[in-house]
């Protein structure tokens, strides 16, 4: 019999890194704005979350208080993926870069990035292996209500999280509501949808790609962080995050573009993503990269169904991937 | 509302001259002019898209300065389009709110209901929770002008708002614009059809090469009047006009109908011939179907119904209409149409040249290797006869003025050694000697025994250079007359759908 309780809290860990990125794509995607850094974007959202509690937990010497043990790498990651969200918006919005090539390139230079600081911060500690090991942070991170366990399979699935799990999905949630009923969701996805109509009816277009790039940036950065510090208790080795960004961008399109949908589809991603292990035979090294691809086949799957039935409301926002300029007819 | 002494120019083009206009409240203004007399400008002006050169603008005797579409909301004047702005995904209220920052909630319910308190008042009809997509072209125009209204605007402006509308739309908008008027508001519509003027207005300002020619009563006037303040006097252009040697039919258009995609009628029931060695003038204002006419013939539009045929010298006749375009160039039909935006058709902006004529080339030969010397000598060639004035021949065509843009289009196109030569808008944007290179191109090819059809916009010219001139008016041939023996008031009534007398 397939073992829903322990499977079902795997891949909710696995599918919670991919629904803070499929938010803040879509946030940024509802701009015009085709991110394709995202993968990226999470990885130096991790990497500067890690080299936020390593300095702080030098400097604590084992000291460490549950306030800043938190809020240090929480604010280092907002602030080095807010900095990818500025380079990317600059280059695609203020220079009118091509939107998909700056993407790339955001994307390989943050893996890049996240790399080599990895790499310095292990050289640092001189350690035997090649990964830095946050425990002491990372317990902050992960630890659910005390109570969770006492409730048999209900506490399993639903309260053996960590508190970022849930941020993710109140962010979800949260950016469903400013999209569909608020004004600035209006306007959002107005300058998205056609930048010239959003001009002309007095909206700052590129106000709002900024803000919708940056903020979506940080939230994607967000889940870089998650997978650090609490999916691999703080230990962080390079390239071991993967192609989880580009799975997050998948799951965008699998969405379409609706945040609310990605909390359980991130969760179907994930369930997924670590199908394998959960399938005998799995274990083969050959049939679990076979598995591994399944999200992607099934995002697919929904482009197809969704092109073929060709209803507007699914199609991407119009102009994403383009560039506005005003004077251009 | 008064305006005083407003220009505008445009590099060197003066669209607007010292442009005296006054508007009143609970009255409807008819703004005539022809195409390129500077209505869109000046009314562009007041709507805050392009800021005047000089002059002054007054609205309740107090001088203002409108920098913005937002400055000119927020003085009550608001601005329909021709070219809706509207988002297609979103409903008729999302669209009308937006870019709104009234205090508060977004509450739909709330101003779904004010949309229809306006819609009631004035008799217009929207379902505010329905798509964009799924509008017609009229619904939008409404959803635009209930978008003007929410933002409390009280003088609008509607620019070519029939363009696009069947006769039945038209008549609700009209009816729909008496009610605003009656209500207070003023109301300016630029229009170049004479009997809307009649129809709706009540005060007609006329426009002419920029300048305010003047403005009556429409119940002391008539269209006649009317047509001759819009044209003004002929002016003589020396254009050498040879007579057509051995005209004999080369296309035979019968009963051509034509619908956009959007199921607006462009042509109805056109039928023509154009004979070889002869110039076939087509006049009209924008938009009468001219576009649509060469596209038929060049196989670029789906044809309703009708019938185009190819008359080889022979006798033989060939059917063009169901053929793709590539067969019907292959006959020696060549389509050069020079858009608004000149690049648009024909040429690639960011190719040279050199591969600019090889866009036609390039399928001859049989090695699998493009040549590139004789489309390379073309271009020189194109170069040195109609003297482009460029770097050279591997300038990115983008790079070169408009007028020398045209000319390398119209020159590729005559250097194909065409049968039929459909040209439209050739001089656009010209100036004087370079127009004439154009004129003396056709006449030559004219003498070649080729069929031209020249679509132009400015009559004095179409009377000078073609033998004969097929007028359109709405899609319809209003009628076909003799280049030497018509004036230009002829055609001006022509073209506004007033004589009709044939003499094909």
């Amino acid at each position: 019999m397939f073992d829903f309780v322990s499977f079902i809290p795997r891949a909710v860990v696995q599918g919670i890194p991919l629904l803070f990125g499929a938010t803040g794509e879509t946030l940024t995607e509802k701009s015009g704005n085709l991110n394709l850094g995202i993968p990226g974007v999470m990885y130096v959202g991790a990497i500067s979350g890690v080299i936020g509690a390593f300095f702080y937990e030098q400097s604590a010497d084992g000291a460490l208080h549950a306030f800043p043990a938190i809020a240090i790498p929480l604010l280092c990651c907002l602030l080095g993926s807010l900095l990818m969200g500025l380079i990317y918006c600059f280059l695609t919005v203020s220079l009118r870069a091509n939107q998909n090539v700056t993407g790339l390139a955001m994307a390989t230079f943050g893996v890049g990035f996240g790399n080599f600081f990895g790499g310095s911060l292990i050289r640092l500690t001189g350690s035997e292996v090649p990964s830095i090991a946050l425990s002491a942070t990372s317990a902050y991170f992960s630890k659910s209500l005390p109570f969770a366990s006492d409730l048999g399979w209900f506490g399993t699935i639903f309260l053996s999280y960590g508190f970022m799990a849930y941020l993710a999905v109140v962010l979800a949630l949260a950016a469903s509501f400013l999209l569909r009923r608020t004004r600035t969701g209006l306007h959002l996805r107005a300058v998205g949808e056609s930048p010239a109509t959003a001009d002309a009816a007095g909206i700052s277009t590129t106000r709002y790609k900024y803000g919708a790039t940056c903020v979506g940036s940080m939230i994607a950065g967000l889940g870089g962080l998650y997978y650090v510090m609490d999916y691999a208790s703080g230990v962080w080795s390079n390239n071991a995050f993967g192609d989880r960004g580009w799975l997050a961008i998948a799951l965008v399109i699998f969405t379409i573009w609706r945040p609310n949908v990605g909390v359980l589809a991130s969760i179907l991603f994930g369930g997924l993503y670590i199908l394998y292990l959960y399938i005998p035979t799995g274990t083969n090294l050959a049939i679990k990269e076979l598995y591994k691809m399944l999200p992607y086949i099934v995002t697919i799957i929904v482009l197809i169904i969704v092109s073929a039935r060709n209803q507007k409301e699914n199609q991407p926002p119009e102009s994403l991937g383009l560039a506005y300029f005003r004077e251009e007819r | 509302m008064q305006l005083r002494n407003i220009s505008k120019s445009f590099g060197t083009v003066l669209a607007n001259d010292h442009v005296w206009l006054d508007i009143y409240r609970g009255e409807i203004l008819a703004l005539l002019g022809e195409n390129g007399s500077g209505k869109t400008t000046l009314m562009n002006m007041l709507s805050g898209i392009y800021f005047p050169d000089e002059g002054q603008i007054f609205v309740d005797g107090k001088e203002v300065v409108i920098r913005s579409p937002k400055d000119a909301l927020s003085l009550g004047i608001g601005m329909i389009h021709q070219h809706f702005k509207l988002v297609d995904v979103f409903t008729a209220v999302e669209n009308i709110v937006l870019g709104l920052n009234e205090p508060g909630r977004l509450d739909m319910a709330a101003v779904s209901k004010k949309v229809c308190d306006i819609c009631d008042a004035y008799g217009f009809e929207v379902d505010p929770a329905q798509k964009i997509y799924n509008m017609s072209v009229s619904q939008k125009q409404t959803v635009e002008i209930v978008k003007v209204l929410y933002r409390g605007a009280d003088i609008l402006i509607l620019d070519e708002p029939t363009a696009v509308l069947t006769p039945q739309e038209t008549d609700k908008l009209f009816a729909v614009l008496r009610n605003m008027r009656d209500a207070g508001k003023a109301i300016v519509i630029i229009t170049h059809k004479m009997h809307e003027v009649e129809d709706l207005s009540d005060r007609v300002a006329v426009l002419r090469h920029g300048q305010f020619v003047g403005d009556m009563i429409t119940a002391q006037t008539n269209a006649a009047e009317m047509t001759s303040m819009m044209i003004g006097h002929s002016v003589t252009l020396n254009i050498e006009r040879t007579e057509p040697i051995d005209p004999k039919p080369r296309v035979e258009v019968r009963d051509l109908t034509v619908c956009s995609v959007d199921g607006v009628l462009k042509l109805d029931g056109v039928s023509f011939t154009a004979n070889a060695g002869e110039i076939l003038g087509v006049a009209g204002i924008s938009g009468c179907g001219q576009k649509e006419l060469l596209e038929a013939i060049a196989g670029l539009q789906t044809v309703e119904h009708g019938s185009i045929c190819y008359v080889e010298d022979g006798g033989t006749r060939d059917e063009l209409v169901g053929r793709d375009p590539l067969s019907i160039a292959a006959k020696g039909v060549s389509l050069s149409f020079v858009p608004e935006d000149r690049l648009g058709m024909g040429l690639v902006g960011s190719m040279d040249l050199t591969d600019n004529m090889m866009l036609r080339s390039y399928r001859r030969g049989r090695s699998p290797f493009v040549d590139r010397r004789t489309p390379r000598r073309l271009a020189e060639a194109v170069v040195s006869e109609l003297s482009v004035n460029t770097p050279g021949v591997n300038t990115p065509v983008r790079r070169l003025s408009g007028g020398n843009v045209q000319k390398v289009l119209v020159g590729r196109e005559i250097s194909s050694d065409p049968t039929v030569l459909l040209t439209a808008y050739a001089v656009r944007g010209l100036d004087i000697n370079a127009s004439y290179t154009i004129y003396e191109l056709l006449n030559r090819q004219k003498e070649r025994g080729v069929a031209v059809i020249y679509v132009g916009e400015d009559l004095d010219v179409l009377l000078e250079l073609c033998d004969r001139i097929l007028v359109l008016c709405g899609g319809k041939v209003s009628g076909i007359v003799d280049g030497r023996k018509t004036d230009k008031r002829q055609v001006g009534m022509m073209m506004t759908r007033l004589a009709g007398d044939t003499d094909a």
